[in-house]
């Protein structure tokens, strides 16, 4: 344990070292946003329309009481999906859906010596693989999460609209009443926080499993859980050092 | 020129190279051999710097690899092409791209210049019109020749080749064979080949190094290796049952 845990000290330090060629970094970032980011962008909407829906008709049925005023619900759904569902339930989606990708691509670079190739050439393959992917994410994830965010609090206006459990004028009271500016940077840096963790240890998984095509599915397994587990450790880090 | 001196290198304390010392000579293939596990690869990647020898010393011409820092390592790679077993081409690039690769990271050529240079290695491995395609729509003998102008795109002084025949057949063998030794031979390149293949050792075997348990079992050329009586030399290359009929015949 100790032993990875300074492998992968070892591996943060040779990321952030200089690019051996700027543009061919710029060329890398921007692939990586499209790769990571524009083409999440679907998946999570589909996630945030529907989870937003739900969060909303479950507080509407538990809150069903002539004493609390409907706003409640849009008050609920909008902390809910801000707080929690936007930042941590999509990165941890995100873990399985990049996290998977960027092991196993990186693990089976390194069974066909794809990354020996690199090496040889003088190229460091630790700096040049996983710098653009850990810039891509960090850079774009804010971007998703604003999207689940807004798309999460449509989805739950839709449903409560939709099924008679308000109004859209008690919903949208609930949605901006004591709306405090702080839950969104508590849920942005988490997020930051999040996308480096799953950029990071994809690649730890990737580049140091052994060769052999099961290895490179045990590495793409690895990589999910392990950032599954870091994402739900940071999230009550975090929700402790920022909220409490 | 390469040499290399006593090189050992060990693997949780099994002895894989037991002090191997050879010189590789400028302008010719000289030729690793020996059967699988013997430490040929152990051997190359040492060379190469993805192993790190415990012991003896590698020059490069005079230069002692084995003391470099890391960014004196990296002058010395650049002047160094590798062709890999599979051939390690970068499957998200296209032939052109994987070419172009070197001299995308380390020169300041222009894109003209950089495809004129893509165009010449790609004709000097009679692949033109390649250029377009992916790794995974060449054949392996067309990957193993697009790995080669990758690897000679730089102008290599020093061209290390690992078991640049396995899974081709015997006639595309040849044809790499020869490409290898015309590219030697025409850049005046330290060539390396690690190989088990008897083809490639008698067609362009200049100077041989067998390999036998982690020692230099012998060294010669191809011509020497006909004559020579070493049993651990003949035992390899008269394993087959036809080749010790033939042997038997002579």
């Amino acid at each position: 344990m100790l032993y990875h845990f300074g492998t992968y000290l070892i591996m943060l330090r040779q990321i952030f070292t200089k690019p051996e060629n700027f543009s061919v970094f710029r060329k890398l970032v921007i692939h990586d946003i499209y790769d990571f980011g524009i083409n999440s962008v679907g998946i999570v909407s589909f996630m945030s329309l529907f989870v937003g829906a739900v969060v909303t008709v479950q507080t509407a049925v538990y809150i069903d009481s002539p004493l609390l005023p409907k706003y409640l619900i849009g008050l609920v759904a909008r902390d809910s999906i801000i707080l929690e569902f936007a930042p941590t339930m999509i990165a941890i989606i995100l873990a399985g859906k990049i996290g998977s990708n960027i092991a196993s691509n990186i693990g089976t670079m390194k069974t066909t010596e794809q990354i020996d190739a690199l090496r040889v050439m003088g190229v460091n393959p630790i700096n040049y693989l996983m710098l653009p992917k850990v810039v891509a994410m960090v850079f774009f994830n804010p971007f998703l999460i604003a999207i689940s965010m807004i798309l999460g609090v449509i989805g739950g206006w839709g449903a409560g609209v939709s099924s008679g459990l308000c109004s859209s004028a008690e919903f949208m009271e609930g949605v901006t009443m004591d709306f405090s500016t702080f839950n969104v940077t508590y849920a942005f840096i988490k997020t930051i926080l999040f996308a480096f963790v799953i950029a990071t240890v994809s690649c730890f998984q990737g580049f140091y499993t052994k060769v052999g095509a099961i290895e490179v599915g045990r590495a793409s397994t690895r990589a999910v859980v392990y950032c599954s587990v870091f994402i739900i450790i940071l999230n009550y880090m975090c929700t402790q050092l920022l909220l409490a | 020129m390469i040499t290399i001196h006593n090189i050992k290198k060990s693997f949780n304390e099994i002895e894989i190279l037991k002090g191997v010392s050879f010189v590789f000579n400028r302008g010719k293939t000289n030729l690793i051999i020996g059967q699988s596990g013997s430490g040929k690869t152990v051997l190359i990647k040492c060379m190469l710097g993805l192993f790190n020898a415990d012991e003896g010393n590698i020059f490069y011409d005079d230069r002692d690899f084995t003391k470099m820092n890391l960014s004196q390592k990296k002058h010395i790679r650049k002047e160094v092409g590798m062709l890999f077993q599979g051939g390690a081409l970068f499957d998200s690039m296209t032939v052109e791209e994987n070419i172009m690769f070197p001299l995308t990271m380390f020169t300041n050529q222009t894109l003209e210049e950089k495809i004129d240079r893509v165009n010449s290695c790609l004709k000097r491995v009679n692949l033109e019109n390649s250029n377009t395609k992916t790794p995974t729509e060449l054949s392996g003998g067309m990957q193993k020749r697009v790995a080669l102008a990758r690897a000679i795109a730089m102008n290599p002084k020093y061209l290390f080749c690992d078991e640049p025949n396995s899974g081709l057949d015997p006639r595309t063998s040849i044809i790499i064979d020869n490409l290898i030794k015309e590219v030697t031979e025409e850049y005046n390149i330290t060539t390396i080949i690690n190989t088990h293949d008897m083809n490639s050792v008698m067609e362009i075997g200049d100077h041989i190094l067998f390999i036998k348990n982690g020692l230099k079992e012998w060294e010669g050329t191809n011509k020497d290796i006909l004559s020579t009586d070493n049993p651990a030399i003949l035992d390899f290359v008269y394993s087959s049952n036809l080749f010790k009929k033939i042997r038997a015949s002579q």
